[in-house]
């Protein structure tokens, strides 16, 4: 299995590791549910190194992810990121990421650990005719989140980078714990929070140094059991699970990542043909009404015809019950729908619910 | 660690004997691979079980987890208190997180299990 570079530093908590996509490692430390809670009233820290990331360069870097992405990368100035997609023609999902502009000519894709090799050949099997340099820089870099309510108070003393300054999806290079680094306020929670990208060859001293500092906050390491459980609450896409190169980006209920007066872009010849017939199905967040907890892949039931299967589904730890997504026909996606899920082949009631699930004040 | 008065499968599943009134839970090795419990599915009483038998489910934030049943016999009372606070499964899973009550019907199938010394020695095995 790959390792990242703080691996030991996991494996001293106490983390139970465990095989991710072919990298070691910890779904959880103590329990799910107290790193969970940890994230949600004082703050956590991840380490997810095992993320990809993709430098594009070049005077067309620019065009270049405007014809691979939907979104608007021409809003982005220098330190500044957007979420957004690599998508088929069809409109449908090759990954969901993050896009950095470090300058007009050298943005950073920060994709899923699981898609990382995918990405990178397709990013490089689409450049024909443009004038740009693909690198693959994932095993350069170690990347940290540090989220919840108390995340800006620990890592400011950490860093010169005036973080109260620093607004949501911007970045700042700098240092943290005297180690160069690209701080973002971005995070896969639903918290406020910052991501911590470097290239050192000594990251755990950055680890090192926020778990101490935050000692006295209550921050605990986070695994990537509450990773999901977090980010589901949120209503944050998995690839793999909630979108994939069957369901498209309107499908999911992403929308408004799709910029069609910005230009041409793979997949938005399909996605405004989609958009003028109307969509079929969309993607609708439930809870659990009787007694059970939804999975992923568990049969959903509309007015007695099963229409699709649970996308994510789990025990919420901050609500307190069973929630979960899955493609409902539109007309079954106004809140307060019942439907059924099929657990071990029993059908359980279970009502559509507005999203996200949880919010933050 | 492990109570000695108490049997143990190779699922991880213990039981106490009383004649033939058997009380049945998990291991707090079982608890601890867990994670945190957040729901129980618990048989019917009255329901017959044989030896192996799926009991009913334990689920854990991340996982679903068959029980099996370490003897054959019949289900006479279920630990209602799991329904609400199906942590006691972690908290306490030699005591208060007992799962169900049985009316044992053969008592050889007591001899397929392992003494409390026999589940220590069972457990280093695993962690090799």
């Amino acid at each position: 299995m790959k390792t990242t570079k703080l691996n030991s530093a996991h494996k001293k908590l106490g983390g139970k590791m465990i095989d991710f996509f072919g990298w070691e490692m910890p779904v959880e430390y103590s329990s799910i549910i107290e790193e969970h809670m940890a994230v949600r009233t004082r703050a956590g820290l991840f380490d997810v190194s095992h993320m990809g990331e993709i430098l594009i360069s070049g005077g067309q870097a620019l065009d270049y992810i405007q014809y691979l992405t939907p979104n608007n990368a021409a809003r982005l100035t220098p330190h500044k990121a957007q979420y957004t997609a690599l998508t088929t023609p069809q409109g449908t999902f090759v990954d969901d990421m993050l896009v950095y502009c470090f300058n007009e000519e050298r943005y950073l894709l920060v994709v899923n650990a699981a898609n990382s090799d995918k990405d990178f050949q397709w990013v490089m099997d689409h450049k024909k005719g443009f004038d740009v340099l693909i690198e693959n820089q994932s095993d350069s870099y170690t990347q940290l989140a540090l989220q919840g309510p108390k995340a800006l108070e620990i890592l400011q003393p950490l860093t010169g980078i005036e973080l109260t300054e620093m607004k949501p999806f911007h970045a700042a290079r700098g240092s943290v714990a005297e180690t160069g680094a690209l701080v973002s306020r971005t995070g896969y929670t639903g918290e406020d929070g910052f991501e911590i990208y470097t290239q050192s060859d000594d990251p755990e001293k950055v680890w090192s140094a926020i778990l101490e500092r935050g000692k006295e906050y209550g921050l605990l390491p986070i695994g990537l059991g509450a990773r999901d459980t977090l980010r589901l609450e949120a209503t944050l896409m998995l690839y793999g699970n909630d979108i994939d190169d069957t369901t498209s980006v309107l499908e999911a209920g992403l929308s408004w990542l799709v910029k069609f007066k910005k230009g041409d872009f793979l997949g938005r010849e399909a996605l405004l043909k989609q958009k003028e017939e109307g969509l079929k199905r969309k993607l609708a967040g439930f809870e659990i009404i009787g007694k059970g907890i939804a999975r992923p892949h568990y049969p959903v039931f509309v007015q007695g015809e099963k229409t699709s299967e649970v996308t994510s589904g789990t025990y919420s730890p901050y609500l307190k019950k069973s929630i979960g997504l899955a493609y409902l026909p539109v007309s079954a996606t106004e809140a307060g729908t019942v439907i059924e899920i099929e657990i071990r082949g029993k059908r359980v009631e279970a009502k559509v619910v507005p999203l996200p699930f949880y919010k933050r004040d | 660690m492990y109570p000695d008065d108490f049997y143990y499968s190779k699922d991880h599943e213990w039981i106490k004997v009383d004649g033939d009134a058997a009380t049945v839970g998990i291991t707090e090795f079982a608890q601890k691979q867990l994670g945190d419990v957040v729901y129980v599915e618990l048989p019917e009483p009255g329901t017959e079980m044989e030896f192996h038998q799926s009991l009913g489910v334990i689920e854990s934030v991340k996982a679903v987890s068959d029980i099996y049943s370490p003897v054959s016999g019949e289900v006479v009372e279920v630990n209602e208190g799991l329904n609400d606070s199906p942590e006691l499964i972690n908290e306490d899973p030699h005591g208060k997180g007992w799962i169900v009550k049985m009316k044992l019907k053969e008592e050889a199938d007591l001899e397929k299990l392992m003494s409390a010394s026999d589940y220590e020695k069972f457990l280093d095995g695993l962690e090799d």
